[in-house]
């Protein structure tokens, strides 16, 4: 692993660069395929209402993958996260349209840990609201 | 409708293995609007010092869920799986899935409780390649959601 990051240049507080995702219909779809989930209230507006959902919802694990493109740009190698986790706190409701929803995502380094890693916490916002909740990742730096 | 408490504990020996293709981790990555080298061009991983193309962080969820659902859908577990949503995921890696990995996964059923007419259960997923080498470990929280929750 050879992250481009040095763990001397990072201190706690350190901001990772802010990003932004785009979430549609058509990311569900893909999602749902790539990743062979292929649960109803991901694609099917009929049966998310009927179990009273607003609205058809992105899959938890793709707010979860996009979230961590933060890390794994500013890290460079995707292969220097070690630990990742998070809660799914609110769903990101994805509207039959043509423009879709933006996953708007901040980090920043809260703790530096042995052997050059570091815990950075990671905020995703939806419509101004937090979706992920105590999301972090830890990060093999070099 | 609670879920069967009985299956705590419960551990699921591992399926048939999982074989780590290139496209499919390009299929992921694209899926996820990922353009990161490291999981498209095996130069790029190479330079990295990967063995090939690595998968983005969250792939091992395609091996662990699918282990899972051994348990999921289990009909005297009691998951009505059209009510499921996500909880709480998280992976700790050894290593990072390369393409070429031949994977395989134990399962265990590490909780079941109940919280507000919810139904909340959480399994481990223990990824190795068949020779026996560490590679994740994947914990995934599903919630139940009670018909007046």
């Amino acid at each position: 692993m050879s992250a481009r990051i040095a763990f001397a240049d990072v201190v706690v507080g350190t901001e990772l660069p802010a990003a932004s995702y785009p979430i549609d219909r058509l990311t569900l779809v893909k999602y749902a395929g790539a990743s062979g989930d292929f649960n109803t209230i991901h694609w099917n507006e009929r049966i998310a209402v009927e179990v009273g959902l607003p609205n058809v919802i992105a899959h938890g694990m793709l707010t979860m993958a996009e979230a961590v493109r933060i890390v794994t740009d500013w890290a460079g190698d995707p292969g220097s996260v070690v630990e990742y986790g998070v809660r799914f706190t609110r769903p990101v409701v994805v509207p039959n349209d043509d423009s879709g929803v933006t996953l708007e995502v901040t980090a920043k380094v809260t703790e530096l840990l042995e052997g050059n890693r570091v815990k950075i916490a990671i905020t995703a916002k939806f419509d101004e609201q937090t979706v992920l909740g105590r999301a972090q990742a830890v990060v093999q730096l070099s | 409708m609670a879920l069967n408490p009985a299956f705590i504990g419960r551990t699921y020996p591992a399926g048939p293995s999982y074989l780590v293709g290139r496209e499919k981790i390009r299929e992921f990555a694209r899926a996820v609007g990922d353009d990161n080298p490291a999981y498209h061009d095996p130069a790029a991983a190479r330079a990295l010092g990967h063995p090939d193309v690595i998968a983005p962080p969250t792939f091992a969820i395609v091996l662990s869920l699918e282990a899972a659902n051994a348990a999921l859908f289990d009909p005297e577990l009691g998951l009505d799986y059209s009510r499921v949503v996500h909880g709480e995921q998280s992976f700790s890696y050894t290593r990072p899935i390369v393409a070429g990995d031949e994977l395989i996964v134990t399962t265990v059923i590490e909780n079941i409780r109940s919280m507000a007419g919810n139904d909340m259960i959480t399994t481990k997923g223990t990824i190795t390649t068949v020779a026996g080498e560490s590679v994740a470990v994947a914990t995934s929280m599903l919630v139940s959601r009670g018909e007046d929750a």
